[in-house]
């Protein structure tokens, strides 16, 4: 079974990963989508629920095994980072100092998401979108682009009676990418605005233990 | 002796009634703190629960709230509305008497608040509510009275807990207040009378007569009961005939699911058309308060019911109760035998059907308990802290308050009497901060101390804490209609809805309906005219057999012979006699034998349902890794079978207690019934919102399943509270270690291994049974790697997929990914 699926968008070779996230061989640049870093945090801020603040945390380590098996040039972050632009001030000492450490050695990229429409006072650069080559990087998809990866809408799929699970969504002129953020949620595949964004011979990658490609009309 | 005053025995006398013992007991202590009175239904135990409040308000003197009764029920509350007016009416007392509950309009709740009637009727979330209040203190000041009705119901679960906390709450805003509790027949009167009364003030229980023992037997039809199953469906002839040769009939049934198939079949067969009606708690309110409705009227001969009407509105005209399904607990059935023939003194009537041949041997040891006055029941643990942790939140809504004075007042409540300092600070501290150990919320607390009182930071947080008021799990529910019709027809759960592909038929509300689709989390189906549905149904609660009822099973089995089975069944035991032997209460009896090529092991260790589906987890993943294969098992209350590749030789092994014990701390973190809990649980202590339908209706991102905190708690915070509840509470319930560790210590690690060449008569009826359970783990993985990659194959798309030629990664990367990662394309 795969820890990854292989393929490619306007010729450039990507894969995406079981955990969420996509690789860029050629480019050795990593992409990461919706991190919404310090969400706990905002949520306790506005509606006085206290969750488990440990989310920042849980991305941030997730990040580092990908960063500890790659070795990426280059990270893109694409968009929705922050949860919102004070949940950035929120995070504490240990956690700057995880994502400082990340950022060491390379060339680190925020994409603008509608969560964090600007910048914040970390390091790395910040971009409203990122074209590389043939590609170009941005939050929200735009109907009508091609070589495009985007995020936002979190898609999740489910086949079978497998239950739902983060998925890619790909076709010959785009790639959505799931959520990497810990505490994401997501959004059904059967969604209208999913639905008429992917050509219909499009595929979905589902997430998890393993990256398994399936035929996006065919997932529920 | 509190003599009646005129007008009331004036009234008695024109009814030609006399007040019965009970009710003038109640009058004559009508001063005590706490009262506790046991009645059976239909012997004025309203009127005796009242009485007292109606004299007193009768002098007319008291302005202001003076009597709260509190039901579980929103439709009792109605009821007894409707009841009490014809007493106050025809005395013409001036009482106000008026009903709150969730049904009630929003003007007339805040007017109740401004002016409270005499008499407020109301359940447990919506006193909840009226305690979290600011105005709490001023509305409250004047209460005389408490009156819990059906208290044996709500001691059960954690609405009485609720009920409780806020007693305490009202018991400090109203100091001389008297609480009264009304129940059934229980086993243990003495528990119910403690959590009632203030701690550790005594509580006088009065008993009503009892009236006469109830008529119970066995339904005797011509035909046997088949091995196994739960529907029944061979007794449906014979309960036909029951049904007219009665006037009104309430057939009860142990699952939602089972009572929709019996529905379905009583149609079938009921060539007469006589009018019966389906009850149960998945059926649309509309659709309830129809059958409700035609019930009060008479207009039905039978009601196909559930638990849902287990409580509530007397039912004066019932003369039969039927149970279909072996009675899995002996205090339900009697309660449920209570609701026929609610008059004073007349014996209630009641017929068992078995639904399958074991249960022959249950109903047979159901009703000995039952003429032996033998009720069951678990003694409650100590009260639940997610509902402290809730009562803390409520209490903050009201005011600002001081922890030593909430500690005393909880504590002075009898469920959390023993509740430590240390064990209250840490509620406290889960509700102002979180409580958790590797980061601390410094600027965004809920709670904060300011001068030694606690208050809220933001006093908008009320809002969210008022609408998570309450402790009934709302499980994962979708409603179904016809495609194109508003009305609803009733609710199925998300998980059974998830399992549905369009085309597959399945009952509800007794009719047989076609999946359609699912349109913003509603259910569409359409008519269809199949005479069998295809799947079952949704699943409902399961019972477990009770401990009390499977040790008398056991002591039956101890017998030479069996006079008092039918025949088809004695001759069973003894064939089980001959070619293996019976289980025993102190030692675990292991069969094993082949079938069908696979290796069958069954562990009889009659724990209950619960926790022989917990010990089948634990006994398969202990034969796994000691190489058996195990490939799927099956539950029942009484028995786990397990099959596999492999025979299992050495059975005793299998239940060395510590490696059982070890095996169930790594299996419990994992589990799926951990998160399930843990959902519950953080619900109630105000961690995450209720699900509300409204919120899951959008499916926005931004929700997130509670799976996801209870994994990170899990992996970063393994000690927190939430963590420490959800323990406790998943151990009590649905994964019911407890009875495993009974049964460890009752067999004492005596194991009695039978191998023979084929089927023993005993194991015969499991390997019909339904609800088998195959292993999970990587080979779940692997199904569903199968499809993906059939439906890529199928689709064609794997053609259209141009490999990438590989490009060179940096080095570094290139070995990780190898070492990392099998990586393939979609072509094995």
């Amino acid at each position: 079974m795969n820890a990854c699926h292989d393929f490619s968008l306007s010729g450039v070779a990507v894969s995406a990963l079981a955990s969420g996230a996509l690789w860029l061989p050629e480019a050795q640049t990593l992409c990461v989508s919706d991190l919404h870093l310090g969400k706990s945090d905002r949520i306790a801020r506005r509606s006085g629920f206290l969750l488990p603040p440990y989310e920042t945390r849980a991305t941030l380590d997730k990040i580092d095994q990908l960063l500890e098996q790659l070795n990426p040039r280059q990270v893109i972050c694409l968009g929705d980072s922050f949860d919102d632009l004070s949940a950035a001030e929120s995070l504490d000492e240990t956690e700057k100092l995880q994502l400082t450490r990340q950022q060491a050695g390379r060339d680190w990229v925020w994409i603008e998401g509608n969560h964090d429409p600007g910048p914040v006072e970390l390091g790395g650069r910040h971009v409203n979108e990122l074209t590389l080559g043939k590609l170009v990087f941005r939050h929200i998809a735009i109907a009508g682009s091609v070589g495009e990866v985007s995020g936002h809408y979190h898609p999740k799929c489910n086949v079978g009676r497998g239950g739902t699970r983060p998925a890619f969504l790909a076709d010959q002129s785009r790639i959505i990418m799931p959520a990497f953020g810990a505490f994401t949620g997501g959004l059904r595949g059967t969604h209208p605005t999913l639905r008429s964004l992917m050509a219909p011979d499009a595929i979905a990658v589902l997430t998890g233990k393993h990256a398994l490609p399936v035929p996006f009309a065919a997932t529920t | 002796m509190t003599a009646l005053p005129d007008q009331f025995q004036d009234w008695f006398s024109r009814r030609g009634w006399d007040i019965h013992p009970h009710q003038q007991d109640m009058l004559d202590r009508a001063a005590d703190p706490a009262l506790l009175l046991i009645a059976p239904t239909g012997g004025g135990k309203t009127l005796a629960g009242f009485l007292p409040t109606l004299v007193e308000l009768a002098a007319g003197q008291h302005t202001g709230i003076h009597t709260l009764y509190v039901s579980p029920l929103k439709a009792l509350a109605a009821d007894i509305k409707r009841n009490l007016r014809t007493p106050v009416d025809e005395m013409g007392l001036a009482i106000r008497i008026e009903d709150r509950t969730g049904d009630t309009s929003a003007t007339q709740k805040k007017r109740q608040r401004a002016d409270p009637p005499h008499i407020l009727l109301t359940t447990p979330e919506s006193l909840a509510l009226l305690v979290s209040y600011e105005d709490a203190p001023r509305m409250f000041a004047g209460l005389q009275r408490i009156i819990v009705d059906e208290i044996h119901a709500l001691t059960e679960s954690k609405r009485g807990d609720q009920l409780m906390l806020a007693l305490g709450r009202l018991q400090t805003l109203a100091p001389g207040l008297r609480r009264v509790g009304l129940s059934a027949t229980v086993e243990d009167p003495d528990a119910i009378a403690k959590s009632l009364a203030k701690h550790p003030n005594p509580c006088v229980i009065l008993q009503a007569d009892p009236g006469p023992d109830p008529d119970i037997n066995m339904l005797v039809t011509e035909e046997q009961p088949p091995w196994a199953g739960g529907g029944a469906a061979y007794a449906i002839p014979a309960v036909l005939e029951q049904v007219r040769q009665h006037k009104t009939t309430l057939i009860f049934h142990n699952t939602r699911a089972q009572a929709e198939i019996f529905f379905h079949n009583l149609w079938l067969n009921n060539t007469d058309d006589l009018p019966i009606g389906i009850h149960h708690g998945s059926l649309s309110r509309e659709q309830r308060e129809k059958v409700e409705a035609a019930m009060v009227r008479g207009d039905l001969r039978a009601i196909v019911c559930t638990g849902s009407l287990d409580l509530g509105i007397d039912w004066g005209d019932v003369d039969l109760v039927v149970q279909i399904g072996a009675p899995k607990n002996v205090k339900r059935l009697i309660q449920r035998i209570g609701r026929a023939n609610h008059r004073y003194n007349a014996p209630s009537k009641a017929l068992l059907v078995p639904a399958n041949r074991f249960e022959v041997i249950e109903c047979i040891a159901a009703l000995q308990a039952a003429k032996a006055h033998d009720l069951d029941g678990d003694p409650k643990g100590p009260g639940p802290r997610d509902v402290l942790c809730q009562h803390i939140l409520i209490t903050a809504c009201a005011g600002p308050f001081a922890a030593d004075d909430l500690y005393a007042e909880v504590t002075s409540v009898g469920a959390y009497a023993n509740l430590t300092r240390a064990e209250f600070d840490d509620c406290l501290e889960f509700c102002a901060t979180g409580g958790y150990a590797l980061r601390a919320y410094d600027k965004w607390k809920r709670l904060q101390k300011t001068n030694g009182l606690w208050h809220l930071r933001d006093p908008r947080a009320t809002r969210n804490i008022r609408m998570n008021i309450g402790t009934i799990q709302d499980t994962d529910t979708l409603k179904v209609r016809f495609r194109g019709s508003f009305k609803p027809l009733g609710e199925i759960e998300e998980g059974f809805a998830a399992s549905l592909t369009p085309g597959d038929t399945f009952l509800i509300g007794g009719r047989i309906v076609r999946y359609e689709g699912l349109r913003e989390m509603t259910v569409e189906v359409s008519r269809n005219a199949a005479k069998k549905p295809k799947i079952a149904t949704f699943m409902g609660t399961k019972f477990a057999t009770s401990t009390q009822l499977q040790a008398r099973i056991l002591r039956m089995f101890r017998q030479d012979d069996w006079p008092n089975l039918p025949p088809h069944t004695n001759e069973w035991l003894h064939l089980q006699r001959v070619v293996s032997k019976l289980p025993e209460a102190d030692r675990i009896l292991v069969e094993s034998f082949p079938h069908d090529d696979r290796a069958h092991t069954v562990f009889y260790g009659f724990a209950g349902r619960n926790a022989m589906q917990t010990l089948g987890l634990l006994l398969t993943q202990r034969m796994e890794s000691l190489g058996l294969n195990p490939l799927g098992f099956l539950a029942t209350d009484y028995a786990t079978m397990v099959w596999g590749l492999d025979q299992v030789t050495d059975p005793a092994a299998l239940f060395a207690p510590e490696d059982l014990r070890d095996g169930f701390e790594t299996w419990l973190k994992g589990n799926a019934v951990m998160k399930k809990t843990f959902r519950a649980s953080a619900t109630i202590a105000g961690l995450i919102e209720r699900n509300l339908p409204q919120s899951r209706k959008t499916g926005r991102q931004a929700t997130f399943s509670s799976d996801i905190l209870y994994d990170t708690l899990c992996k970063y915070d393994p000690d927190h509270l939430m963590l420490q509840i959800t323990r406790e509470e998943a151990l009590r319930g649905l994964v019911d270690f407890g009875r495993i560790e009974e049964m460890l210590n009752r067999t004492n690690g005596r194991v009695d291994h039978v191998v023979r060449d084929r089927v023993t008569p005993l194991a015969a009826p499991l390997l019909l049974e339904v609800g088998r359970i195959p292993i999970a783990g990587e080979g779940r993985e692997r199904l569903i790697a199968d499809e993906t990659r059939r439906l890529m194959d199928a689709s064609g798309l794997n053609k259209i997929e141009v490999p990438p030629s590989r490009p060179k990664r940096r080095a570094q990367g290139e070995a990780a990914l190898k070492s990392r990662f099998v990586w393939g394309r979609n072509n094995p």
